[in-house]
């Protein structure tokens, strides 16, 4: 087989040859974008005109992006941030947060927020994770009611510093109501953060209409190189630097300035806020034929996420009967790239956590592959994906134990 | 194509299962059957043997399970047919692994369901034909050298309800020597919990 079908965009996407050639050119320019001379000033002009693009992709002002290692570093500056706040000194921090010592996110976001908020309750953070509905949206009366404890007990602990929910997800798709968490969270006097890493570049994601404190990005999604993120930190909002050293980002991010890779950045940024409107109408169709296909082709199915709240590119479809892992390495032998919730593709004995959250239970999780397409996808690759898929169900349905009926 | 995950034995077995019982059971009479694991941790096993003079003579099975699993599976069925009940009785994970060309290390819980499942459905064999039974024959490994706790031991404390290492130590006296032994004890409940577990 010489041609393969990627259909795994949300992992990382391929780089756009135009985002390649701006990447290679910048290798050139060595020059330390900090130097005072004019290779260094050339090297920071070029910085400058990539913090531009990636704050326009977000509709932010250049000086509020900070230029990260990626999405995980970003996401753990902020919850970093947090400690700080609750040990300041500061009297204007005191006056807004001081006490504060609660944090609200959800069940399902990617395990670097996870594993902060984590880190967080074990510092002494009260830390609640919102539970989500079988489409995976948040629980808003339980948010609300979690906003508002603090209130009523009179228990400034309880009040909430920060919320951080993510805005798409990376497994199911499912858009969350950024602009609505953010308002109560702001009513209730506590700092709003949202993972935007996938949804960025996908749907309009806007930090003034949805009123967020701090948002996460990734370049690697968006067919740029890995290894290079950002951080929307709104004008005044409080930020510690996660690593201290040179005066790059104001002080707040240290290190040489990784040149090429947040130039390639800036035209990766550039080029999704120009397609933005290309991208929904190239992907939600392709998606939308490969969802109706499978529907008609392969009985007892249940596709994952939100029927309407949903990213373009993303289909999540559990296959009771047939197990995660066997059909991502049956469709890997036939040229396909996706991903699957199972335990046994994770390394652990748990399927995928997200999955879990949204009660479909654990025959569900680990029978679910995640097709996740993207500006290189084409009509072949469905065809393809809907004549190969249904006969690999089958296949394997074939050898199991378990009846496909009995779970759906 | 690039270099795959497993060798290319748990590769072929994969794609091309041998044995695999084709339609529902009663299509395919038996004279003994097993089945374990369960659905929830992922992964299951059922076997079916027909006897002939003390011999397996042919098998049929269903795994619902990863590629390892499904693998496993089919090599062990073409390894124990024309195989003695007691030898059969003995076969080990390591066995099958062996014969698998090995798996990656975090692969190999994958694999230990098909002995169990073949030594359930030989106990229904030689219970259904009042056959003295082969129990306490089966390999064991000694976990806790200090105490002399086998995995045998371990099995029957979970299935009488022991979940965690301190549940074990109050029942078995495990690990309260040296406690060398906790890591591979911890291994093992992950697998009970894989074969028995809710």
């Amino acid at each position: 087989m010489s041609k393969r079908i990627y259909m795994d965009y949300n992992a990382t996407t391929p780089i756009d040859p135009r985002v390649r050639e701006v990447l290679i050119r910048e290798l050139d320019s060595y020059a330390n974008g900090s130097s005072m001379h004019e290779d260094g000033r050339r090297v920071a002009k070029d910085i400058f005109a990539a913090r531009e693009h990636v704050a326009a992709l977000v509709n932010a002002n250049p000086g509020e992006i900070l230029f990260t290692s990626g999405g995980s570093e970003s996401n753990n500056m902020v919850f970093n941030t947090m400690t700080s706040i609750a040990l300041t000194r500061t009297s204007h921090l005191k006056a807004l947060y001081g006490g504060r010592k609660t944090i609200i996110t959800s069940a399902i976001e990617h395990p670097c927020v996870m594993e902060s908020a984590k880190r967080l309750e074990s510092l002494g953070f009260g830390v609640h994770y919102l539970p989500v509905d079988g489409n995976g949206i948040v629980d808003m009366d339980r948010y609300r009611e979690l906003l508002g404890r603090g209130d009523l007990s009179g228990n400034v602990a309880e009040k909430p510093l920060l919320v951080s929910v993510m805005m798409a997800n990376n497994e199911i798709g499912t858009i969350q109501d950024i602009a609505l968490l953010a308002r109560l969270a702001h009513e209730a006097g506590a700092l709003f953060h949202t993972d935007a890493v996938q949804a960025v570049g996908k749907i309009p994601v806007d930090v003034a209409s949805l009123g967020v404190d701090y948002l996460t990005m990734s370049c690697h999604k968006i067919y740029g190189p890995k290894g290079v993120g950002a951080l929307y930190v709104k004008k005044g909002t409080p930020v510690e630097p996660f690593i201290r050293g040179g005066h790059q980002e104001g002080g707040l991010r240290a290190g040489t300035y990784n040149s090429p890779s947040i130039v390639a950045f800036g035209e990766a940024a550039r080029l999704a806020n120009a397609g933005l409107a290309a991208y929904e109408s190239h992907t939600r169709p392709l998606r939308n034929r490969l969802r109706d296909g499978f529907i008609a082709s392969i009985p007892d199915i249940r596709i994952n996420g939100h029927p309407e709240q949903v990213l373009p590119n993303t289909l999540d479809v559990s296959f009771p009967g047939a197990e995660g892992e066997a059909i991502l390495l049956m469709l890997d032998i036939l040229g396909v790239s996706v991903s699957t919730g199972s335990a046994c593709a994770s390394g652990s004995l748990e399927p995928s956590h997200v999955l879990m959250a949204t009660g479909v239970g654990p025959e569900l999780a680990h029978g679910s592959i995640r097709f996740s397409m993207g500006q290189y996808s084409t009509d072949e690759d469905v065809d393809y994906l809907l004549k190969e898929v249904p006969q690999v169900i089958k296949k394997l349905r074939g050898f199991s134990t378990v009846s496909s009926k009995e779970h759906v | 194509m690039s270099e795959w995950l497993y060798s290319d034995v748990v590769k072929d077995h994969f794609m091309n299962p041998r044995n695999v019982l084709e339609d529902d059971e009663a299509t395919w009479p038996s004279d003994g059957r097993g089945i374990v694991g369960n659905i929830k941790c992922g992964d299951q096993m059922l076997i079916l043997i027909r006897v002939a003079d003390g011999k397996i003579a042919d098998v049929r099975w269903k795994t619902y399970g990863c590629a390892s699993a499904l693998a496993s599976t089919s090599i062990l069925s073409e390894a124990i047919k024309g195989m003695r009940l007691e030898d059969a009785y003995i076969l080990k994970p390591e066995d099958i692994v062996a014969k698998l060309g090995g798996l990656p290390a975090n692969k190999i819980h994958c694999s230990v369901l098909g002995d169990k499942a073949l030594r359930a459905a030989i106990d229904d064999y030689l219970s259904r034909n009042g056959l003295p039974s082969l129990k306490g024959l089966e390999n064991v490994e000694i976990i806790c050298n200090c105490l002399n706790v086998t995995d045998r031991d371990i099995e029957e404390a979970y299935k009488a309800g022991d979940r965690s290492w301190e549940d074990l130590q109050a029942r078995t006296k495990i690990g309260t020597a040296c406690g060398g032994c906790k890591e591979r004890t911890l291994e093992l409940l992950h697998q009970l919990e894989h074969l028995y577990g809710e």
